[in-house]
């Protein structure tokens, strides 16, 4: 598969009667946007507001972000088997309209939304306060189930970003990158002398505010499987979730999957990234077994060198990612893992809930129970009503001047497990 | 905690879904529960079902509790 | 800003009074900067300045630990010093004992910081290192240069009460601390070099070494289950509709304790779980799924078991450190045992 990514330049996001894509700004026609995420039966209003970089806004509860993206050629179209038809993505042309956002909000579904700030310091803690975001504030209809409230704000946020995406089809990209992942037997005999190496992308999938869906479909319901990086640059790959909300993969995280976007750089010189595996991370201990036995399986199948292992989420998951670690280290087969950890808000805790001797190359993404006083933003977009309750906060987090007192866990993306940010902890 | 429990000098035995984990924080006595958001229910069987299945891992769990062990023993449901 | 004053103690082989055939030499104090104190003081620059040096021998300190440590104190509280630096030792092991020692001793006597400076396999370094910052040196004195700049800092941001950052970055020896810190590569970035480095054999270093967990032995069985209280206790999260207590989705400060004399059942309308590590759906449709108090009760009136104890206990696992779980449950572990419960059902989810 050969897939051409176009990267547009977004530069500001401002209203307009017609929605276009000019010169790196980004116009949107609120009206048309609000009919399309309407035409769910299931919501009773959206608003929309723009956050831009440095501005003293506070976006919560977010619960995904994606990127607006859309095909320019090649077979079907971005989020396939949920907004197009179901196809095969992944070659072809992609356009992107990096630097833009597309945010979720709305009244809770669980305790597990988060937080962006896009100024202050927070904002150091989320990427999304380098985004031009365009905010989407849903009000659901009276009376609808948990499940059927957060499955229709996330169709809807993905409607919207594939509506912006269309708008950049017929633009001169700023960048064009091309990503080729050849079949398994063209990519060992193209580099024969480097090491053969895969990524086992393990995806969050318990139930409510925790699944992934892979073209549509569920995780939690799939065996390990494989397919191609540039596959999930097409969104192939959606987010259903975001507990905790700091080491949860949004959508726009799985559209910019930074392991495979670093072992592509590496690609032909010093590697060949040649396998790309995703598994689950469920609620049954057989499946944690089957579904570590199945990556393991593949890995030993594949003859890789080595592996990295990146895992969603936090405390039952620690042991699929263990179990993968253990059972591929088994299979002679190098592993790193990315992880983050829960050491208490002092540090001297346990991090992790399970451990292996095994695990000897671990990547961390910092201590998610850091607690962190967020100033008083001039704005709130969304509702601060559910900040005493999100995974991160508590009671008495927020104070009366307006600032927050939380663990980062209650930002979005702030020790992102995939390794997209910089922060650490030692 | 169930550390802390025993400890105390209090037997005691844990349900948990995911033993490995009760394996490595060192509990004594572990019964294998159903799933993570349902330990000692099925949300998919009758109510009367249900409530059955719970009174087999609780038995279980008596059982464990009345036997002596010397090491970390999983009491795998009957 | 007026100097910070550095109390520094060095041994009788830095101090230049000669080796091991003084190492009893008593403790003494001297004026100003001795041997290594002259590297300290060029990398203090006009931030800090060494008024006094204890000199002290390595062997008359470890065979007379109360006398020394009593007369260097006793030194040191004279001087009257901002803070006190020991060492570095290197891997001169009764020397990393003592510069040790004698941090935690001033420390807690004086309460002011202390830093001392080690190389990571001195058996001072595994004796000290979650009490004390310990700055990572080289195993012989040619790591002096090195070692010297560290100390100088860290010691600067000790008095001046600054954030002290991650160990990696100041330079001293991990103390099962996790701080946070920003990298310069993106971890992604990381784990792909880690895993260049492990495929080649070269050396890497895990940012997060494998913890041991400690084990408890199992206590006896329960002889007589048919008349034992028994109590359950759970981790996920089962509280009194509305969470009158407020315990956290998540990091949970606090557990709850709550009677249920007289209920049988737990029921949607009575009781739900405030834990956010999963989907709460179930167990807020009959909490049971989690505390099992309706086949519980069921047993009790069978004469299964002799009584099931009128509370029970609960946290919230997701996301709580253990540190404080550990915590919660020593607290109702002792309330249990003073109820005379005989065994616990803990359930997780």
């Amino acid at each position: 598969m050969k897939l051409e990514v176009g990267y547009i330049q977004i530069r500001d996001i401002q209203t307009a009667d017609k929605s276009s894509v000019k010169d790196g700004i980004l116009y949107v026609n609120t009206k048309e946007l609000e009919a399309l995420a309407l035409e769910d039966e299931h919501l009773k209003a959206v608003c929309f507001d723009v956050a831009r970089p440095g501005e003293s806004i506070r976006i919560t509860p977010v619960k995904d972000v994606i990127e607006p993206r859309a095909k320019v050629e090649g077979p079907g179209d971005v989020f396939p088997g949920v907004i197009t038809k179901l196809n095969t993505v992944g070659s072809g042309k992609t356009h992107v309209l990096q630097g833009a956002a597309v945010v979720t909000v709305g009244k809770i579904v669980g305790f597990q939304e988060g937080i962006v700030d896009m100024a202050g310091i927070g904002a150091e803690y989320t990427p999304f306060s380098a985004t031009y975001n365009l905010v989407v504030d849903f009000t659901p209809k009276d009376g609808l189930t948990a499940h059927e409230y957060e499955a229709a704000i996330r169709k809807a946020g993905l409607k919207i970003a594939y509506a912006l995406g269309k708008l950049g089809v017929n633009v001169t990209p700023d960048e064009v990158k091309t990503y080729e992942y050849p079949s398994i037997m063209e990519a060992i005999k193209k580099y024969p002398g480097l090491p053969r190496v895969g990524y086992v992308q393990m995806l969050q999938s318990q139930g409510l505010l925790h699944d992934t869906y892979v073209y549509g479909v569920d995780m939690k319901q799939s065996l390990t499987t494989m397919l191609s990086p540039t596959e999930i640059m097409d969104g192939a790959i959606l987010s259903g979730n975001c507990v905790s909300a700091c080491d949860k993969n949004t959508t726009y995280h799985h559209q910019n999957n930074p392991v495979i976007e670093d072992l592509f750089e590496e690609h032909g010189k010093t590697l060949n990234f040649c396998a790309m595996i995703i598994t689950n991370e469920n609620v049954y201990l057989a499946d944690k077994e089957r579904s570590s036995d199945w990556t393991a399986k593949l890995v030993d199948y594949l003859d890789l060198d080595g592996v990295i292992i990146s895992q969603e989420g936090f405390g039952n998951p620690d042991t699929d990612l263990i179990m993968n670690c253990k059972k591929i280290e088994e299979t002679d087969t190098h592993t790193v893992i990315i992880t983050d950890e829960y050491a208490g808000r002092d540090g001297t805790s346990q991090s992790l809930a399970d451990a292996d001797p095994k695990a000897d190359a671990l990547v961390t993404a910092g201590n998610a129970n850091q607690v962190i006083t967020l100033p008083k933003l001039d704005r709130v977009i969304g509702t601060l009503d559910y900040t005493e309750k999100i995974a991160g906060g508590y009671a008495g987090s927020l104070e009366k001047d307006g600032s927050i007192t939380v663990e980062i866990q209650a930002i979005t993306g702030s020790t992102n497990e995939l390794g997209f940010s910089r922060l650490s902890a030692r | 905690m169930v550390k802390e429990i025993e400890r105390a000098g209090i037997p005691v035995v844990h349900v948990c879904t995911v033993t490995p984990i009760s394996m490595t924080v060192g509990a004594n006595r572990i019964v294998p529960a159903i799933a993570i958001p349902h330990p000692l229910g099925n949300p998919s069987l009758t109510p009367a079902d249900e409530k059955q299945l719970r009174r087999k891992i609780l038995t279980t769990a008596l059982d464990a509790l009345s036997t002596e062990v010397d090491g970390q023993t999983i009491f795998e449901v009957k | 800003m007026s100097k910070i004053k550095v109390v520094h103690y060095i041994n009788q082989f830095f101090a230049g009074i000669g080796g091991e055939e003084f190492a009893d030499h008593k403790p003494e104090i001297r004026d100003g900067a001795v041997g290594p104190g002259m590297a300290l003081t060029g990398a203090f620059g006009d931030k800090a300045e060494i008024i006094k040096t204890v000199v002290c021998g390595d062997s008359y300190f470890n065979e007379n630990l109360a006398d020394a440590k009593k007369a260097i104190i006793d030194m040191v509280r004279s001087a009257n010093p901002d803070i006190f630096i020991a060492g570095p030792a290197f891997n001169a092991g009764r020397y990393g004992v003592a510069c040790g020692t004698i941090c935690e001793a001033v420390k807690q006597e004086l309460n002011i910081p202390v830093i001392t400076g080690m190389f990571v396999e001195n058996p001072g370094a595994e004796m000290f290192r979650d009490k004390l910052y310990i700055i990572a040196t080289k195993d012989s004195a040619a790591g002096m240069r090195d070692a010297v700049p560290a100390v100088a800092a860290l010691a600067i941001k000790l008095v001046n009460k600054e954030p002290v950052g991650a160990s990696i970055e100041e330079g001293y020896l991990p103390n099962n601390t996790r701080v946070n810190f920003f990298e310069k590569e993106r971890g992604s970035k990381r784990a792909v070099d880690m895993l260049l480095k492990k495929m080649a054999g070269k050396p890497f270093v895990t940012e997060y070494p494998m913890p041991d967990f400690d084990r408890v032995e199992p206590n006896h069985a329960v002889k007589d289950i048919k008349s034992a209280t028994i109590a359950i206790v759970t981790s996920g999260g089962i509280v009194p509709k509305g969470n009158p207590d407020r315990i956290e989705s998540s990091s949970a400060s606090k557990y709850g304790e709550y009677d249920i004399t007289g209920v049988n059942d737990l029921t949607d309308a009575t009781y739900e779980t405030a834990h956010g590590g999963y989907d709460p759906v179930y167990a807020n449709a009959d909490a049971d799924r989690v505390l099992p108090v309706d086949v519980m009760r069921d047993f009790e009136r069978e004469g299964i078991i002799g009584k099931l104890h009128n509370k029970f206990y609960t946290t919230v696992g997701n996301g709580t450190s253990t540190k404080s779980s550990k915590q919660f449950a020593t607290e109702y572990a002792q309330k249990l045992k003073n109820d005379n419960v005989q065994a616990v059902i803990l359930t997780s989810t």
